[in-house]
């Protein structure tokens, strides 16, 4: 339960953290969908026909008012999950988000046990 | 001619490691506690050997031996003879060449160094390595061998990859191999130990020192790989968590948990099953890597040529090492009564593991899950810098504190007598975060936070360094590493907030003005070079704030052999920031497109990774010295 | 306990390397394929020689609808004409050509010289409509059906097979 609700709150925080910049910052988006055509770029560091096409979207989107999670959906939808570079939570990726969460619990508990026994004898 | 001298020189490689480890095997079962002079002999003639065949490899890359697979695919007369020389390892077959010399050279070194341990756990680690030596002595002559003869004899070779022409990268293979390839010797001597249950304080004395050179090495190998990707690539970045990259980190992480680990092995004599997972953990993270760059799984940059049978061939021999662990650990593992004190520094080193192990598992599962989803549901993501950044710096604060706290608790048993002076470090470190903030730029809770542990790690680390100099004492290196790392998240920190990008299209004679910069492309000039041709955009900057002017002159160069266009960056460095400049050509029109960056701080991290690296080399240099 | 746990970390390298020798041998390169199947959305487009418009719901009156991406810049898409001139005879079929990012004067030249096989003639000047499209290269073509499903997608020039691949959905 304590974890749980450790975890929780964890989430929140480190959310929170991210929300605050909430100014849609249009090289960011740039930088966290890929570019097709090019073999492990960015649409950032690319200026194929392609990146050139989707720098413009962009920028409509933005100035329709989308944030940046409605940004990378639109982009997942028109092209697929792989196009973006943030992994969406979804039951697939549910896996990704969650398993380091997991092991940095795990760690803690295991190190918290071999110190225990110890202070408990003393 | 060279390319059967070659194959001669691998033959007899073979041999050398059979008979090493027939006459290893001979040995132990004899009386004596001395390895005979023999073993010395043969495993002297077979590291002579295999240098022997790297030089004659190198020599076909320099006279342009054709007849040679790996100097035609990856060579060309017309090319400098520098890379010619590092084309010679700049390719799959090369590299492993250079992976066999590592493997044999440390064993030899291994055996000659270690006199003072018990002969059975040192013929054990030179039987293991000499299997791993065979695993890829076999791999290169059945698989992958440079010396293979191409016929009939072609006239020109097919040339090099230009973006692979460069200083950084002919010398970022070697580091990094010394690095990932080194470990390959502490998982042979984990295995020995093992078996002959040499498992006491000396087990870790007699690996250490190749533990710290690996990791030294590995620190050296990625932060030129990074300043290679920072003005090659064009990017203006330095690390783009891509899985190539990471393939290179993960062992790093392993290596780094696992000499704080050997600390606990060799003073308090626990953690002994712990440190010996991660030896073998390690090695088995660096052909994992190898397995997932060179069999072509990946999408990445980084590529090399790809081969499904190349990947066939490393998969069998990583599932061998891997189920070989595993067995041997089963087998030998004993439950061990740990008495660790919550307050002590034993506490403090599984603090860091624990750190390092999260590090590791989320890189690893963010490199491998696009894997899994690709071959499990057909499904292709990607996973890329939002994820990790996401996941990883939240944490890298917690981690921060505790580093600069660790290090000043004592064994088994410690009282802290010094918090108020922790609470004092933490006072001015938000107050400078405070300054900072207040004089240029506010930025995210996140960043704020990263930069006060990341200060707090400094000034901590600052006043130890101050103790050091005025009493003199053997923990310098460690103080230098944490510092450095200190001083190395807070600079990226600070270039991270700092950084100013701006993208537009420009035509000849243009001028474009934005914040406090003015930017004019004043011309275009085309030069023909030895193996391509330039053209170089000059741009003039000026700079609103202080009225300086500077030139910058990026290039796009169009390569011939192979034929390819790569774009160079134009980069202005000095102590305060970067000015970083990248042209490109658009297609069907008189535009060019200019990236612009400003990019505060870089060469302070390149400087404090140097440091970081160095403090293991220091370290490295004390033991030897001490013992 | 123990025996679990060492059971456990077994499966898991089994696992690791089963997945490993599962990819060894895919094609890792992208393509938008797996979209098959998915409802296109109300797109509106510019008429190529007036100010016409056409909505993505007048598809609904067609039986099959292929779109397809063109330019005159584009070498492949001069390969590809001769098989939508061939695909332009089919009466089940209504061709909808999107001129991409091209030059109007030269495009007429392009038709004039190959002749014009489409239904429709639309105009993507600054190229974003080929976004809504999931278009990433030139030429690419979508087939859809008369309810807006995307039944195939051809990316790169339409070759023989694909040829033979429309005919079989059309009759």
């Amino acid at each position: 339960m304590k974890i749980k609700i450790f975890f929780i709150t964890f989430l929140l925080i480190s959310n929170l953290c991210f929300a605050m910049n909430d100014v849609v910052d249009q090289n960011q988006i740039h930088k966290n969908l890929r570019c097709l055509v090019c073999q492990g770029q960015s649409i950032s560091d690319s200026n194929s026909d392609f990146a050139q096409t989707i720098k413009l979207v962009v920028k409509d989107l933005i100035a329709q008012g989308k944030s940046e999670d409605e940004i990378y959906s639109f982009m997942a939808e028109k092209y697929g999950e792989w196009i973006v570079y943030k992994p969406q939570l979804n039951s697939q990726n549910l896996i990704l988000w969650i398993f380091p969460y997991i092991t940095l619990i795990v760690g803690g508990y295991v190190i918290f046990y071999l110190v225990r026994k110890k202070t408990k004898k003393v | 001619m060279l390319s059967n001298l070659g194959n001669i020189i691998l033959f007899s490689s073979v041999f050398l490691s059979l008979t090493l480890i027939f006459f290893s095997f001979k040995e132990i079962n004899s009386t004596g506690e001395i390895i005979s002079k023999k073993i010395y002999k043969i495993s002297l003639i077979q590291s002579t050997l295999i240098l022997f065949c790297f030089f004659t490899l190198i020599s076909a890359f320099i006279i342009s031996d054709f007849s040679l697979i790996a100097v035609y695919q990856n060579s060309h007369s017309a090319k400098p003879l520098f890379y010619k020389i590092s084309g010679t390892w700049g390719n799959h077959e090369g590299s492993l060449m250079l992976w066999v010399i590592i493997l044999t050279v440390f064993s030899f070194l291994f055996l000659i160094i270690n006199k003072s341990h018990p002969k059975n756990y040192r013929l054990y680690t030179l039987i293991f390595q000499n299997i791993l030596i065979l695993g890829f002595l076999f791999f290169i002559l059945f698989n992958s061998n440079p010396f293979s003869a191409v016929k009939p004899l072609p006239a020109e070779g097919l040339g090099l990859n230009p973006i692979l022409q460069d200083p950084a990268l002919a010398i970022h293979p070697p580091l990094l191999y010394l690095g990932f390839v080194g470990s390959s010797i502490y998982f042979s001597a984990a295995m020995a130990s093992l078996i002959t249950n040499y498992s006491n304080k000396f087990f870790a004395l007699s690996i250490k020192n190749w533990v710290l050179i690996s990791w030294s090495f590995q620190t050296f190998g990625i932060l030129v790989g990074s300043i290679w990707a920072y003005y090659e690539l064009g990017w203006g970045g330095f690390w783009f968590w891509d899985p190539v990259e990471n393939a290179s980190l993960l062992p790093w992480f392993a290596m780094t948990a696992l000499f704080h680990s050997l600390l606990v092995l060799e003073k308090r004599n626990l953690l002994y099953f712990w440190v010996i997972i991660l030896c073998l953990i390690t090695f088995i993270l660096s052909v994992m890597g190898t397995f997932l760059v060179r069999s072509g799984i990946l999408n990445s940059v980084h590529t090399f040529a790809s081969d499904p049978s190349r990947g066939l061939y490393i998969l069998f021999f990583l599932s061998i090492l891997i189920f070989s662990s595993i067995f041997l650990i089963f087998k030998k593992y004993k439950k061990n009564d740990y008495s660790i004190n919550s307050n002590s520094k034993e506490t403090f080193v599984l603090i860091n593991n624990w750190f390092m192990m999260f590090y590791l598992l989320t890189v690893l599962i963010g490199t491998l899950y696009p894997i899994f989803t690709d071959a499990l549901s057909n499904n292709k993501i990607s996973v890329g810098p939002p994820f990790y950044n996401a996941v990883i710096f939240p944490i890298v604060i917690l981690f921060l504190f505790f580093m600069a706290i660790g290090p000043k608790t004592k064994w088994i048993k410690n009282n802290f007598n010094n918090l108020k002076s922790f609470i004092v470090i933490l006072f001015f470190s938000i107050v400078i975060n405070l300054l900072i903030t207040f004089f240029f730029k506010s930025y995210t809770i996140l960043s704020n936070l990263i930069i006060i542990s990341s200060l707090f790690l400094i000034i901590s680390s600052l006043l130890d360094l101050k103790q050091i100099l005025i009493r003199g004492k053997f923990d310098l290196a460690r103080v230098i590493s944490h510092l450095s790392f200190g001083f190395l998240i807070f600079f990226i920190g600070l270039n991270h907030n700092f950084s100013i990008e701006k993208d537009f299209n420009i035509k000849v004679g243009e001028t474009k003005s934005f914040e406090d910069y003015q930017i004019e492309l004043k011309n275009l000039e085309i030069k023909d070079h030895q193996n391509y041709k330039a053209i170089i955009g000059n741009l003039s900057i000026n700079d609103l704030v202080n009225g300086e002017i500077k030139t910058l002159k990026p290039e796009i160069r169009i390569y011939d052999k192979p034929k390819t266009l790569t774009y160079e960056a134009a980069i202005k460095t000095n102590f305060l920031k970067d000015i970083y400049i990248t042209m490109s050509n658009i297609d069907r029109s008189e535009f060019y497109n200019i990236k612009f960056q400003k990019k505060p701080l870089m060469i302070w991290i390149w400087i404090s990774v140097i440091c970081l690296a160095f403090g293991g080399f220091l370290r490295t240099f004390q033991n030897a010295k001490n013992s | 306990m123990q025996k679990t746990v060492k059971f456990l970390i077994l499966l898991t390298f089994l696992f690791l390397i089963i997945v490993f020798y599962l990819s060894l041998g895919k094609d890792n390169s992208y393509n938008t394929e797996n979209l098959i199947g998915k409802k296109i959305e109300l797109i509106y487009f510019e008429s190529f020689d007036n100010n016409d418009t056409l909505n993505t719901l007048d598809f609904k009156k067609n039986n099959l609808t292929l779109i397809n991406f063109w330019a005159s810049w584009c070498g492949p898409c001069r390969v590809e004409h001769p098989i939508l001139m061939k695909l332009s005879s089919e009466k089940n079929l209504k061709l909808v050509g999107v001129n991409f990012k091209d030059n109007k004067q030269q495009a007429k030249t392009f038709l004039g010289d190959l002749g014009n096989p489409y239904d429709f003639l639309a105009k993507d000047s600054n190229g974003k409509q080929s976004i809504n499209f999931g278009i990433y290269g030139i030429p690419e073509s979508i087939l859809i059906n008369n309810e807006l499903k995307i039944i195939k997608k051809f990316i790169g020039p339409l070759n023989k097979e694909d040829y033979k691949t429309i005919l079989a959905y059309v009759k």
